[in-house]
């Protein structure tokens, strides 16, 4: 007798109707089989998936038009995702130290772009995702505001929303110091110089902004802190605040 | 127990249920109301049987939870429907509001881990706190829904893809700048701040440093936060929201004006320069 192999499909049922495949995909989920494009099963696509469930199991209709959302919120936070991504990439090669006669930083820098494999463009994804994301959030923002979303009962999310603007112009601030060339340096020394114009405070804000007088290897460490840690987490948890009173709120707003 | 199985007072039904309907209560949560009303003024007339009712009792544990945990909802679910009655006139109902007054069996909060009750059920689930006549209410029209798998997120995953792809192409042929190594002792001419500070900078030349880079600053952030209490307005339509979208669209197109300016209208010196003829002074 002649063995014959399995064919494709045969072979990816039965992997499908093996236990650890049906330990991994919950009862409703598309890769399991007998899935049926049923609404008990769409539903349950949306509530057993532990990424998708951040959505109800049905949105309002006209949520669906690109006209009205623009899925901006929802590229915002794509953004911030693939800029976690690459960020953690970056850090692998990269050193905070700019100490007088070698800044390790900026050496750091030259070396992604040169040697580090793919480093140049996910360097370049990092950069010109997170202008992007203070493009996507400023439009997020004017789009909520023209849907006047912000209306009761949605009140207080525009407001986490204004922190998470605030948020998000302070992560892209920070990291514009990390590649320590001269067009950070001197940004950074622009964008800080108006903290000393504070009122009362301006020497206590000043060296609490820059670790010093001047921008120098501290401002470094400090801003490093703040751009791959502080920041992101508190982010985060403005972020999930941000999404939870979405749905708490009645989901999207409108129609028009 | 079905609901037809409960003994009740018909005399009491009665007249909550007509004293429920002529303050304007909804019928079905009246007749909720009435029913308690009822069912517990039997109760407190056939003190034999409720004892009987206790003991044969499904779950004693679930009632104390009720006397216990739900003290906070059960006497404002028994006061309404009693006072109501009280006001018809019923004495029966007056009798049952004095019986129906909660025992508190479990001890005053003293913020020591309770033990748990001889006998209790292992655990409780809660699975909501509901407002006693909730369960009868239809709060919000179910509307014109769709499944969000697939249709919303079909349309997630194809915005993210372009974006995706364009960045990705985008960032294939263009890189990100990066200068000489920094020096502190060599100014850059112009030295600008990232493009979104640009606006600030340019208030920088009309302004006091201290109004440019602090209050207008603080005013903008607190001034949007603010936005949803400031605009009482409760429409959502535009034509209903001329002035609000007016000084929106002014102050933003104010900003976003601002930083072209910055970013591309000023050169060395931080002056004025005209950028198709003497060049763009602007790096991201
Ligand atoms: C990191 C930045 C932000 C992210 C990732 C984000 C994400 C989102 C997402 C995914 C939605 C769902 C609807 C949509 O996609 O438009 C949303 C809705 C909303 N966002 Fe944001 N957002 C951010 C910043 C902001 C800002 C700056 C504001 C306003 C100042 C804001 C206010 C709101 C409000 C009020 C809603 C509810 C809108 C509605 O129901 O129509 N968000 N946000």
């Amino acid at each position: 007798m002649k063995l014959k192999p399995p064919s494709p499909s045969d072979l990816g049922d039965r992997i499908r109707e093996t236990e650890v495949w049906k330990s991994i995909f919950r009862p409703g989920s598309i890769f399991r089989k007998g899935y049926k494009d049923t609404s008990r099963d769409r539903a349950l696509a949306t509530m057993n998936n532990v990424l998708y469930h951040l959505h109800p199991v049905k949105v309002k209709r006209h949520g669906l038009k690109l006209t009205y959302t623009f899925c901006l919120g929802g590229l915002s936070f794509f953004l911030f995702i693939l800029l976690t991504i690459t960020g953690i990439f970056l850090m692998f090669f990269y050193r905070p130290t700019a100490d007088i006669g070698g800044a390790q930083a900026f050496a750091d820098m030259q070396s992604i772009r040169t040697s580090v494999f793919f480093g140049d463009l996910v360097r370049n994804l990092h950069r010109w995702g997170a202008h992007l994301m203070v493009f996507s959030v400023t439009l997020h923002m004017a789009r909520v505001f023209y849907t006047g979303a912000y209306k009761p009962p949605r009140e207080f999310n525009w407001v986490v929303g204004v922190i998470l603007l605030f948020l998000t112009l302070g992560l892209s601030f920070t990291g514009y110091l990390l590649p320590w060339d001269q067009l950070a340096i001197w940004a950074v020394t622009v964008g800080t110089s108006l903290a000393g114009y504070s009122p009362f405070i301006a020497k206590q804000a000043n060296f609490l902004l820059l670790g010093g007088v001047v921008v120098g290897p501290e401002t470094l460490l400090r801003w490093y802190t703040l751009h791959v840690i502080a920041l992101p987490f508190v982010t985060v948890i403005f972020l999930a605040v941000h999404f939870w009173r979405i749905r708490k709120d009645g989901g999207i707003s409108g129609p028009l | 127990m079905a609901k037809e199985d409960t003994p009740l007072d018909q005399a009491v039904f009665d007249s909550t249920l007509e004293a429920e309907l002529a303050k304007g209560t909804d019928r079905r949560v009246a007749e909720g109301r009435a029913r308690s009303a009822a069912v517990r003024a039997y109760r407190a007339s056939h003190p034999e049987e409720a004892a009987k009712h206790e003991a044969a009792g499904a779950k004693p544990a679930a009632a104390a939870a009720v006397a216990g945990n739900g003290g906070a909802a059960a006497p404002a679910a028994a006061a309404a429907p009693a006072g109501a009655a009280a006001g018809a006139g019923a004495p029966v109902a007056v009798a049952a509001a004095a019986v129906t007054t909660p025992v508190r069996e479990a001890p005053l909060p003293t913020g020591n881990v309770p033990t748990p009750k001889k006998g209790a059920d292992d655990k409780h689930r809660l699975l909501a706190l509901v407002p006693p006549e909730g369960i009868q209410r239809v709060e919000r029209e179910q509307g014109d829904r769709v499944n969000v798998w697939p249709h919303l997120l079909i349309e997630e995953f194809v915005a993210m893809f372009i974006l995706m792809a364009g960045l990705t192409l985008f960032s294939t042929f263009i890189n990100a700048p990066l200068r000489e190594l920094a020096n502190p002792n060599l100014t850059p001419n112009p030295s600008k701040a990232p493009w979104y500070f640009l606006g600030l900078q340019e208030l920088l030349r009309y302004f006091h440093p201290m109004v440019a880079g602090i209050t207008i600053p603080t005013f903008i952030l607190v001034g949007l936060a603010a936005v949803p209490y400031v605009d009482r307005n409760p429409s959502n339509k535009p034509g209903d929201r001329k002035i609000a979208i007016t000084v929106f669209t002014m102050l933003f197109m104010f900003g976003g004006i601002l930083t072209i300016i910055g970013s591309f209208f000023r050169g060395p010196g931080y002056n004025w320069v005209w950028p198709w003829a003497q060049g763009v002074f602007f790096e991201l």
